[in-house]
Formats: structure tokens, sequence, C-alpha cells
């Protein structure tokens, strides 16, 4: 019996977690607008402007951490260049945002500041309908599958793979963060975009921007929930888990693998495009250093500390690591970094199954117990 | 000694041209008009000087099951890589039936158009269950789309709980593989090679690691299959040999050292020399 498309992406998630999902999305939509606007500022549940830009911020970090694990759990490939999809999704929108700054930018011009200061007269041909809401969204998703294709199709036809594959993807966004640093790129140079005013015309640093943009992160991180899900339930997940798990073996039954990476591929570099579009209207600012190798091995980290091949480690890795953070570069900023080291040496030898694997193995002892 | 002649060998029309239907050399299309399901001719292939094979000639009828046995380093694993794609031949030509290039095919396409391989080592998927192990072998569109669509249907069901009976696994559908016995696990690996349906079947040490029971039943199975399927069999344990029938092709040093029953090449004072009488 065939089932309707529809009944099974609903079948990829149990009622409890169909719950759960609605839970978060009623705090996302709900609960936090009501206590953003609704009550008073010196009260303790008010929710500030930081907060929700904070809590924003890991959720698109979050996104970025779910495709990374698609690839990188699912598939047993890991990129550590997922920072460079990452950035030409914000930089794709961002471009946008320059454009909607129209003549109100310190130079008054309708070209964006940093190419009145390179005495441009006229903007560059890739900038061309860049102020169409709907172009910018379709380039958030062309650009990064489109780079993430092509570098694709050659890296798995050449059959690269394990820490080759690692090493060159690290390269790729290393090499993209040198031209992007490039004031001739076209993209702001090492100052990258930033001052947005508006979306749509709506200023963009108001509250109900702020939560519509929120709200949105919200809905989209929930989205690619329940797609990956039904992702890695479908045949195609299996192959790919097989793919994984004994390459050799699923050639010699008659799937290409190539098509197979491939596929996964692109879909974890447009999910990290989209999160990158998200994310720039939040913290206000994109620039090349975004594209740094530093930022894509923390993508990995992330999943690591949560738990690889989950859907929900990633998620949680992103949220422990990224508060973590906020909180460490305040108060001890100049042990961050030695801190993340020490996380990642200690969940690669004490949980290689993260903090959904540590909290399985709680569960299973008190079940074993009681 | 009383290896059981391979009657089905008889019936096959051998080297008789008479039947040619019109030179179609398309290839994708299996053309076993002549009889010969594989046909290998001076294959030569070269790692670093040393050569694997060396102006291998080999010639596998349909519906024939075929062993291969010779010492380490013979070339046997070698010999599947070329039929599987995995190796390219320095030289040589390696047909399936009349029309199939082998040697200018993928992995997966040779799997389609009809080889199916066991490794030496069980290569199965250890964290799927034995059922999906099974599901994922089956035979059928594999592209990505149909991938991303498929369901299965109550007859693709049903061939797998077939194949689950046939391979002794009912009772381990929904088990992970990796949690299986080493003979088990060879079972299974054999299991998925039938759900691909294939018409040729390479079997690198089917039997290593099983008690005698299973090996025994595992030469029962593979000679109920032989006449619809031809198949290929490395293997060590001479009982096994012995029990399969058949052809027996002895390599040595990448070429075809002697060929013929059991007890023929057994008393082959050359194979005596370089295998058997060590």
């Amino acid at each position: 019996m065939r089932k309707p498309l529809t009944v099974r992406i609903l079948s990829a998630l149990d009622s409890k977690q169909w719950l759960a999902l609605g839970i978060f999305l009623a705090l996302a939509l709900v609960a936090v607008p009501v206590l953003h606007l609704m009550v008073p500022e010196e009260s303790a549940f008010h929710v500030s402007t930081y907060m929700i830009t904070l809590i924003g911020k890991i959720m698109c970090y979050a996104l970025v951490a779910v495709a990374m694990d698609l690839i990188w759990g699912y598939g047993g490939i890991l990129s550590l260049g997922h920072g460079l999809f990452f950035a030409l999704g914000g930089y794709a929108f961002g471009m946008y945002l320059m454009r909607q700054i129209g003549r109100d930018g310190s130079y008054q011009s309708d070209l964006p500041d940093f190419m009145v200061f390179l005495d441009w007269k006229e903007l560059p041909w890739f900038w061309i309908g860049s102020d169409h809401i709907g172009w910018s969204m379709f380039l958030v998703v062309a650009v990064p599958a489109f780079v993430a294709f092509v570098f694709g199709y050659f890296a798995f036809r050449s059959r690269i793979k394990g820490v080759y594959f690692s090493i060159i993807t690290q390269a790729l966004t290393y090499a993209a963060m040198l031209l992007f640093f490039r004031n001739e790129t076209g993209f702001g140079g090492n100052n990258g975009f930033t001052d947005f005013k508006r979306i749509l015309g709506f200023p963009i640093t108001s509250s109900e921007m702020r939560l519509v943009l929120f709200g949105l992160t919200a809905v989209m991180l929930a989205a690619t929930l329940v797609f990956s899900a039904w992702l890695v339930k479908s045949k195609f997940g299996r192959v790919l888990t097989a793919i994984r798990d004994a390459e050799s073996r699923v050639m010699f039954i008659g799937y290409n693998p190539l098509w197979y990476k491939l596929t996964i591929w692109v879909i974890s570099a447009v999910l990290c495009g989209i999160a990158g579009a998200l994310y720039v209207p939040l913290v206000g600012i994109i620039n090349p250093s975004e594209m740094s190798p530093a930022n894509s091995i923390e993508i990995a980290i992330w999943v690591a500390v949560g738990g690889r091949g989950t859907l929900i480690g990633p998620i949680i890795g992103a949220f422990v690591v990224n508060l973590a953070k906020s909180w460490f570069t305040v108060s001890f900023p100049e042990y961050w970094l030695f801190f993340l080291g020490l996380l990642f040496i200690v969940v690669t030898l004490l949980l290689p199954q993260g903090l959904v694997g540590l909290w399985k193995k709680v569960m299973k002892k008190e079940g074993a117990a009681a | 000694m009383n290896a059981t002649v391979d009657n089905t060998l008889d019936e096959r029309p051998e080297g008789s041209d008479g039947i040619d239907q019109m030179g179609h050399l398309v290839t994708g299309e299996l053309d076993l008009s002549h009889g010969v399901a594989l046909y290998l001719e001076d294959i030569t292939v070269s790692f670093d000087g040393f050569k694997a094979l060396n102006n291998l000639n080999l010639e596998i009828n349909a519906g024939e099951l075929r062993c291969i046995i010779g010492p380490n380093g013979a070339g046997k694993t070698t010999m599947m890589d070329v039929i599987t794609g995995k190796t390219r031949p320095d030289s040589g030509k390696a047909f399936f039936g009349q029309t199939i290039d082998l040697t200018r095919l993928t992995e997966p396409e040779i799997a389609h158009v009809g080889i199916g391989r066991k490794f030496q080592k069980p290569t199965i998927f250890e964290q799927h269950t034995v059922f999906e192990n099974l599901e994922l072998a089956m035979k059928t569109d594999k592209r990505v789309w149909k991938s991303l669509m498929a369901w299965l249907t109550g007859d693709e069901r049903d061939r797998i709980a077939e194949t689950l009976k046939m391979i002794r696994l009912n009772s381990e559908a929904d088990r992970p593989a990796g949690l299986l016995s080493h003979g088990q696990k060879q079972w299974l690996e054999i299991g998925m090679l039938l759900m691909q349906e294939p018409k040729l079947l390479l079997l690198d040490e089917p039997v290593a690691g099983m008690t005698d029971d299973e090996t025994m039943r595992t030469a029962e199975l593979f000679v109920s299959l032989a006449g619809k399927h031809s198949l290929v069999v490395v293997e060590h344990d001479m009982a096994f040999v012995e029990k399969l029938g058949g052809l027996v092709t002895v390599l040595h040093e990448g070429s075809v050292l002697a060929e013929g029953d059991l007890a023929t090449v057994q008393n082959d004072q050359r194979v005596i020399e370089v295998y058997l009488g060590r």
C-alpha cells in the first residue's frame, strides 16, 4: 500500500515529538512575543532584546548544526567548511539589506556606502536584482546549492573521503574568506555588510521586526527538523547510513554513492544558507570572518557535543556550547578557546555519542535499577 | 573423491556459433545466447610491477557453478575486482554475456546488469536491521529520487520474508545485523545477493567461519541456485568444493594453472606442487 507523502511526513515524528515541537513553536511564536512586548522591563519575566537576539542567533546555529549532522552524522562525511555556505546565504540576503538602506547611508548615494568609498559608479552585474527580496531569497538557496553541487560533484566523483575531504572543505572556506576580504570582490571587503535599516520598508531594529525574525527562525528550525526526520527515515536515509558504514557494499548492490552524497551535501548546504540569511538581519552584520576555518570547526563541535546521528543532539549541542560561549566570553574571555578545545577532547574521548548518548545511558541505567 | 559431475554442463551449446542473433552489441542487454555468462580474455593487472593477473583466461557458462581455488596471492580476489569494476585491467577483455563490456562499466552499473558479489570479509550494514539489509539490496530502481519516495509494497515484503526464510534469519529480522554471528552474517550477505536477483554470483570464501552444518547447508543452497544462476565460488575448504561439484579452476600467479573436476585437478602434478601438496 502506498501512503501519500503528507502521511509519511506526519509519521516522521511520533506523537510525543509532535507535542514537543508544538510546545516549542508556541513558546517562540506566542510566549516570547507576549513576554517581550507586554511584560514591563523591570519584571523578572520580561524577555529582553538581548535574549531574543541571542536565542534567535543560537537557533540559526542549531539549524546549521542539524544540516551538519545530516552530512556528518548520517552521511559520515565530515565537512569543515560549512561556515562557507552559512556565509554565502548571509551575504545573499545581506545584499538585499544593503539595498534597502537606500539613500540613508553616510554618502546619501543609491549605491551601498562601500561602493561609493571605492569610487564605483554603478552596481556590479552580480548586484542586479538585489533590491528585490524574492531574488535575494532565491540566491540564498541557489548560491550555496550551486557551490556545493560543483564542489561536491568533483570531490565525490573522485572518491575523496575522510580526512582528505575535511581538509579540502577547510581550504575551500579559507580561500573564499580571502576572496571576500578583498574590496574588489564587491562584498564590502573585511567590513562586510552592516548598518542595515529596513526589510520590506519596515525598520529592522524594531521590536516587532525582531520578533518576526525570531519567529521565522523558530518555524524554519522546526520545519527543518521535520524534514530531516522524514529524510533519515526514508529509504534514502537508510542508503545514506549504509554508505557511511560500508560504501563498497552499497556500490556492489547497485547504488551510485555519488548522487546520494551529492544530494545530502547540497541539502545540507542549502539549509546552512537559509540559516545564514536568517542570522544576518538578526545580528545586523555579515563579514568574511564567518568563513574562517575556526567557525566551521565550531559547527562540528556543536554536533559532536550534542550527539551525532540524532536530530535533537545537534540542536542541544548548539545551544549548550553557544550559551556557554556567551557566558565565557563575558566572564573569562581569554579562556574560551581553551575550554572549547577541552570540550572537544572530552566529548571525543568520553562521550562518543555526545550528550544525547549520555542521556540515553543514564536512562537505561535508571530503567535497569527500577 | 566422488565429485558430482555438473550435469548442466553437457546441455550447453558450447562454442556453437550457429545461433547467432544478428550482432546486437547493445550494452545493457544481457545476451546469453551463446551460453557464455562470463568471458575473460588475456586479462592482465599489475600493481607497481607485480602482476596480480597475468593473461588470465576464463569462461563461465550460463547456469554453471564454478569453483576457483589457488594459493594466497594467486589473483582470485583481483579477478573478482576486475569483474565487478573495482579494478580496471591493464589489458584484456571482460564480457558479461555476449554484449556487456565490463571494463567500461562502474560498480553500480555492473550490479544492475546482474552481477552480485559477496566479499571475503562479510560486508553487511551492521547498524541496519537484517530486514533493512535485505530491503536495501532488493532489485529495484536505485536512483536517489526513487529512494526518497520508496515505500515497500506487499509483494516486496513477501520477497524479503521468503529470503529471510531461505537464509534462516526470520527470527532475527528486526535485530541490528551487527549482532549476528559470523556465520549468520555470511548468510545475510548471501541473502542480500539473492535479493538483487543477479544472473552471476561471485562468492569470495562464502563459508569461512561457518560451522560444518552451516557449510553443508550453504553448499545445498548453491547447488540449488545453479542452473538459474551462474556461480563463481572462491573457496579453500575442499570438503565444500567437493560438495558443490562442478568444474574447478586452479589459479596460480595470476593465470589458470589447471581446470577440471576436483579429482582431476587434485591429481594434477603441477597443482600438487604449487598448492595441494604443501
